[in-house]
């Protein structure tokens, strides 16, 4: 069961900067993605959708206000592990 | 020579022979049912295969079309991949009870009739709940009969919802209803329990999780997607599911953010899934109808996919509590990459398969403009990208490190995992043959710039709203812990409504006993001090005072006479 204890150290993803370099990447492809709405004709059935940057825009405002609401959320539904146990 | 007609007849009987059977042979023959059951799903002719007279109703048990065709399909290769996963378990019931499920889930997609579809609704019921039932706990018993209560008396609304169509129509045939009456309300109702319509969902997040590691793989193939062709074939076009989907896509991605039990993250995700498949079946065009056979078809492989993951995760290193997990990708490596494959299918990132499917379901929301319903599917898409497409990847096999250093996931797994993985990015890559079983003709092109650019869009911006999350530390975390749903109501308040109404009659009944009791005592004690023994109606007097009372008396009516 150890036996991965001795590579672990040489795992790409372990050692140090290589998370940065993924979320640097990540940065970069939002960039090359919202640059590239000036590239390509959308065909839309709303006119939300014509804005520029609207589905980077929409994907980000989404998913921070989703956790957020979920983090409000926690502090109304969360109970101990064992509360149905009882 | 009618029976071998029947698809998932061959199942269910060939269920009856595994308790017979052991070792390599018991696997070969668990393995050759659903190749058997697909062999004869592709000879069989379109149409009504068997008639049946029932008194005066005519049954039809066997309906094949292409509708049903694609739900035959997905459930006969469900089947086969849960049985791979599964070759390692040596429990004949799990066995059983996973190949009467699928058998008879098989059963109800091809049933014509709607007494047809009650018997297999019942069974699928029944034989399911023994995959919660096999973990053999308190827990796991207790879960399985809360479920099996939901489950059956979804099957008693159907019954109800049948013999009142019945009585106003006169006609069993399992088609599509108008949702005017009482008949067809009971009807709807009756899946919608089993489709998990919000406020009629806390039976799915209770009780998947509570199975086995491998009845869960199983659970998430058949029982909802079932719900969702009964839907489809009875209630196409019916408006009020439109809501009702998009509610379905949106409310459980909260509770899945704060989830702490992977399974049960992913069991909210495949309720936020139905919801896209619902709100299908309620736009009710051609397009609309390809995309939800399009979605349960592609959804079995993807969801199996992240359950078997997390399956593995659970049966190496006996936990699944995000709180407790983390930095697998060590120990699993292989377990890790299927899961991100199953993950990156349920995101519907382009090349995978939710892309090619869950799309036909947005365009024909924008086709149909529904404004707020588009808005909402997009918003459910960034989430389950967010918790499905990197909650449950990053907290079991990235994140810190729990030090858990265990072996890979068994053989048998890594092949089932590694075939539902090559499913789910072949279907994203060639969506054209799944678009070639589709119940409508498919005039749609997924991958155009446009809408690959805007999903990746969307998705990448996802991504960067987690990183963000994470890096400035306003992620919630992985914290040990349950959060209340819609099912604390029947576990917790109304048991404790019942123990209160309870106590307030027995300490009633006990005041009204000391009350009445005190009453009659000191009634007693009046009786006794008048009748008593010393009480002056007890007395015996002597015959002198008698006469002399007597002789008073006559003294005083002679005196008034006269």
């Amino acid at each position: 069961m150890t036996e991965d204890n001795q590579q672990t150290d040489k795992r790409w993803l372990d050692r140090p900067g290589s998370v940065d370099k993924i979320v640097r990447t990540v940065y970069a492809v939002c960039i090359l993605l919202f640059l590239a709405d000036f590239a390509y004709h959308k065909h839309p059935h709303f006119a939300a959708e014509e804005w520029f940057g609207f589905y980077g825009v929409y994907g980000f405002v989404s998913c921070v206000l989703l956790v957020l609401a979920a983090k409000e959320l926690r502090r109304l539904l969360k109970r101990d592990e064992g509360y149905y146990d009882r | 020579m009618t029976a071998s007609l029947m698809p998932g007849l061959p199942i269910l009987i060939g269920a009856l022979f595994v308790p017979l059977l052991r070792g390599h042979l018991q696997k070969v023959f668990l393995l050759l049912l659903p190749i058997i059951g697909l062999a004869q799903l592709t000879g069989l002719d379109h149409g009504s295969l068997i008639q049946l007279s029932l008194f005066e109703y005519e049954l039809n048990p066997v309906r094949i079309d292409r509708l049903s065709l694609v739900w035959g399909y997905i459930f006969h290769i469900a089947l086969l991949l849960n049985i791979i996963f599964s070759l390692h378990v040596r429990d004949n019931v799990q066995h059983i009870a996973g190949l009467v499920y699928a058998g008879s889930a098989i059963g109800a997609a091809f049933a014509g009739d709607l007494i047809t579809l009650f018997v297999y609704w019942e069974l699928t019921a029944v034989a399911s709940v023994f995959l919660i039932w096999a973990v053999r706990t308190e827990r796991s018993y207790r879960a399985g009969m809360r479920y099996l209560i939901v489950q059956v008396g979804s099957g008693v609304l159907l019954l109800a919802g049948i013999l009142v169509l019945v009585s106003d129509t006169g006609s069993l045939a399992f088609d599509r209803l108008e949702l005017i009456g009482v008949g067809p309300w009971l009807i709807f109702i009756a899946f919608g329990i089993k489709a998990a319509f919000p406020l009629l969902h806390g039976w799915l997040q209770d009780a998947y999780p509570e199975a086995t590691v491998t009845g869960t793989v199983f659970l998430s193939a058949f029982t909802t997607k079932l719900a969702i062709y009964a839907l489809a074939r009875s209630f196409p076009g019916t408006e009020i599911l439109i809501p009702i989907g998009a509610a379905m896509t949106a409310f459980p991605i909260f509770f899945a953010v704060i989830e702490n039990d992977l399974r049960r993250v992913l069991t909210y995700s495949l309720n936020n899934q139905l919801g896209f498949m619902v709100v299908g079946v309620g736009i009710g065009t051609e397009l609309s109808i390809n995309g939800t056979a399009a979605h349960a078809f592609a959804h079995i492989l993807y969801k199996a996919l992240l359950f078997m993951s997390m399956g593995a995760v659970l049966y190496r290193t006996g936990t699944i509590k995000g709180s407790e997990l983390g930095g697998l990708y060590r120990s699993m490596p292989w377990t890790t990459a299927f899961c991100c494959i199953g993950a990156a299918s349920i995101s519907a990132f382009p090349l995978f398969s939710g892309f090619v499917s869950k799309s036909l379901i947005v365009s024909a929301a924008g086709d149909g403009h529904y404004l707020i319903t588009w808005f909402i599917l997009l918003f459910a898409s960034a989430g389950v990208f967010h918790h499905s497409g990197i909650k449950i990847p990053y907290f079991a096999f990235f994140a810190h490190d729990s030090g858990i250093r265990c072996k890979e996931a068994p053989l048998n797994m890594l092949i089932a995992m590694g075939i539902t993985a090559t499913l789910c990015i072949a279907i994203g890559v060639f969506p054209s043959y799944l678009y070639s079983i589709l119940p409508y003709a498919v005039d749609y092109q997924p991958y155009t710039t446009s809408h690959v650019i805007t999903q990746l869009q969307l998705l990448m911006f996802s991504a960067l709203a987690f990183i963000f999350l994470q890096r400035t530390g306003l992620y919630p975390p992985e914290l040990p812990s349950v959060n209340l749903d819609i099912d604390a109501i029947y576990r917790r308040a109304l048991p404790l409504i019942m123990g209160t109404i309870g106590r307030i009659t027995i300490t009633g009944r006990d005041r009204i006993i000391t009350t009445g009791k005190k009453a009659v005592s000191s009634i007693l004690v009046v009786v006794e001090h008048y009748h008593g023994r010393r009480g002056i109606f007890a007395r015996t007097w002597t015959t002198s005072s008698s006469v002399l009372i007597v002789l008073v008396f006559l003294a005083l009516y002679l005196l008034l006479y006269l």
